[in-house]
């Protein structure tokens, strides 16, 4: 692939977090290294399985991979932090287990064998690497806008896979810096959202959000970015328990915007619960 | 058999739910069950692979394979060890088909059959399936919200179950299916006029009376007219 | 607390050992795990309690508690542990002596805002919490 991007999407990229897919992809054409979706791929499972002998959900993943495999790539991209971090561990789990890898193999007995040759990475890795292509790319400076930067958990632990420093990561701040933003420091930048209990333990969920979001407010952010799609919904849906309405932005659609696309026509943002659109009129970023 | 006194049928030995029976070859899984004294009151329907009904499940000599397949249509081999599943339960989720536009909901086979997200992508549906389908490519389609796709994907579903019982996930891939062609149907499809009228024809009892002559026909009769029958497709090229 | 370590208990032990990969001997108690956790607050026990109640080969007392139901597999104590034990590993490895008994800590058919909510979540939840 010449300058085109491998990308995995995942499910909740395709229907719930359609507006990081649309975003992203405008913004990475714009970067002139535009993303390409695989021909095939399955839902990774969205957590990685911890225990020793549970290969049969490495299987997901691994499949995954094979296609990257057999579409002749050696590396894929994924917006999804959750992806991202099934991806790699399970990548990094078959090359470094030959036994493992075996047992996957001879289980995907009517597919090819996978060799262990595709490298996994998350879009923030490749950004981190673009900074001057990024910087040209800014029409409209966001320096009326005062963001909080949130990591959670998926691109920072476990250390093997993490993409920047576990308890200090920069890669958020370096990016809205260079969009022109002001970097609101949120020291619980790195604190779980509450993850999947948003399906049957909301109230833990709702408490995690008042805690978070509270905190940027207090700091005096406007908005807060993000890339997780399930630290979005949970930071957005669960606002509403809340007294805060804080819009919770993909860094990609802050990017977007710096890169003057047109909101609505280029780029969505339909799937907000905290319209985002208030602040972006009132701060001149939107008619 | 005592036609051919000098030609001697040659047989098989077949293992039914453990019980070594000796069969003429070249029967299917269904005939050679019946030659051995099985009657068929369930898992029996159209014996011409349409139906779904005579799921079996079986291993052949020497592999270590268990095999599904559809007992209609499937010879019955030397050293079979088979068994025919009557029946695989599996509740159909009951819908309002005005209430599930997709473009309102985009989660809507998540949200009637939450039990796709346990998909493992372990392949075994796909391998059970006697239609060749890529039936673990319609869950995952589902999942990610892609109507159209696991509608085209099971178009040719027939509804056996064979996945339904061997997926370690406790999905129901022919209900989910059906409700996927039945969503798509109804939502993404081009309306047919042509349909239509049928439809109000039949309502103002237009047919009524053909259809009464074919209920009162014998069975002698009633085959000939299927066996004469036109094809729309046919008559109109 | 008073506990027996009995044959059966052992055999709990050596089970979450070998389902999470971990020694669970090589905990100093220094408390670092539960000082971290987001999640503290929710839990019956402190993770690092849970911790000594599998050292102890408390099995009962153990799965009475909430906490691995609790624990989001976040990685927070994980990565801190100074011993580097993955306590995430270990709190998966108690789910799964529950879960392979064919129960599920969710209800499937009875999760609310099914509509609401991203793939992600369900099958998340779903693959920590249905056997
Ligand atoms: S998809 Fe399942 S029910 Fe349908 S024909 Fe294939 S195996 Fe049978
Ligand atoms: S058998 Fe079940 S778990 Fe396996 S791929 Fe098919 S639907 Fe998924
Ligand atoms: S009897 Fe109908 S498919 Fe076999």
């Amino acid at each position: 692939m010449e300058d085109g991007l491998l990308y995995y999407p995942g499910c909740t990229l395709k229907t719930k977090a359609s507006d990081y897919e649309e975003s992203a992809k405008a913004v990475m054409e714009k970067l002139g290294r535009p993303l390409v979706e695989m021909d095939d791929w399955y839902c990774c499972g969205a957590v990685q399985s911890l225990s020793t002998d549970d290969i049969m959900h490495q299987i997901a993943p691994i499949r995954t991979l094979c296609c990257a495999q057999e579409q002749g790539e050696t590396e894929v991209v994924t917006l999804c932090d959750m992806c991202f971090n099934v991806l790699r561990r399970a990548n990094t789990r078959a090359k470094e287990n030959e036994d493992d890898l075996e047992t996957m193999n001879e289980f995907l007995d009517e597919d090819p064998d996978y060799e262990g040759n595709v490298e996994t990475y998350h879009l923030f890795e490749i950004l981190r690497d673009m900074k001057d292509e990024i910087e040209k790319a800014v029409k409209r400076p966001l320096d009326d806008l005062k963001i909080a930067p949130y990591y959670g958990c998926m691109l920072l632990r476990p250390s093997e896979v993490a993409i920047d420093d576990t308890e200090d990561p920069q890669i958020m701040e370096d990016m809205l810096e260079l969009l022109g933003a002001e970097v609101i420091e949120n020291p619980k930048r790195t604190e779980c959202c509450g993850s999947y209990h948003t399906v049957n333990r909301s109230d833990i969920v709702e408490k995690r959000v008042e805690d978070i979001v509270g905190r940027a407010v207090e700091d005096g952010a406007d908005a807060i970015a993000l890339s997780c799609p399930l630290c979005q919904f949970n930071l957005d849906y669960h606002q509403r328990a809340t007294e805060f309405e804080v819009p919770v932005f993909y860094l990609t659609e802050l990017m977007a915007l710096a890169f003057g696309l047109d909101i609505g026509k280029e780029i969505g943002m339909k799937k907000h619960r905290v319209e985002p659109n208030a602040l972006l009129k009132e701060k001149g970023y939107m008619e | 058999m005592a036609e051919n006194e000098d030609e001697e049928q040659e047989m098989i030995e077949i293992f039914a739910m453990g019980k070594k029976y000796e069969v003429p070859k070249g029967l299917t899984i269904m005939t050679a069950l019946e030659y051995a004294g099985y009657k068929f009151v369930r898992g029996c329907g159209c014996r011409g692979g349409f139906c779904g009904a005579c799921a079996t499940v079986f291993r052949k000599k020497d592999e270590y394979k268990l095999r599904m397949d559809l007992a209609c249509q499937t010879a019955a081999e030397d050293g079979m060890y088979l068994v025919q599943l009557p029946f695989v339960p599996a509740v159909r989720e009951e819908y309002d088909i005005e209430e599930v536009d997709p473009e309102e909901h985009d989660n809507v086979l998540l949200d009637y059959y939450p039990e796709i997200a346990r998909c493992v992508s372990c392949n075994t549906c796909t391998k059970s399936c006697p239609q060749d389908l890529d039936v673990m490519d319609f869950v995952q389609a589902a999942l990610r919200g892609d109507i159209e796709r696991t509608a085209d994907l099971s178009f040719d579903c027939i509804q056996c179950g064979l996945c339904t019982i061997r997926c370690p996930a406790d999905i129901k891939h022919y209900h989910l299916a059906q409700m996927a062609r039945r969503i798509h149907g109804k939502y993404n499809q081009e309306y047919s006029d042509e349909l239509q009228k049928r439809l109000e024809e039949i309502e103002e009892g237009k047919y009524d009376e053909k259809m009464k002559e074919l209920i009162e026909m014998c069975e002698e009769d009633l085959r000939e007219r299927y066996e004469e029958r036109d094809m729309q497709g046919e008559e109109e090229g | 607390m008073e506990v027996k370590r009995s044959e059966k208990d052992r055999e709990f032990v050596d089970k979450v050992e070998e389902l999470s990969g971990e020694s669970v001997n090589a905990c100093i108690r220094c408390g670092t795990c539960s000082a971290g956790c987001p999640f503290v607050k929710e839990m019956d026990v402190l993770p690092e309690r849970i911790f000594k109640r599998v050292v102890l080969g408390d099995k009962e007392g153990i799965l009475e508690k909430n906490t691995m139901w609790i624990c989001a597999a976040c990685y927070t104590c994980s990565v801190r542990c100074p011993r580097d034990i993955d306590i995430a590993s270990i709190m998966e490895a108690v789910r799964q002596i529950v879960l392979r008994d064919n129960v599920d800590k969710v209800e499937v058919e009875e999760v609310e805002n099914l509509q609401d909510l991203p793939q992600l979540a369900v099958v998340g939840c779903f693959r920590k919490e249905t056997g």
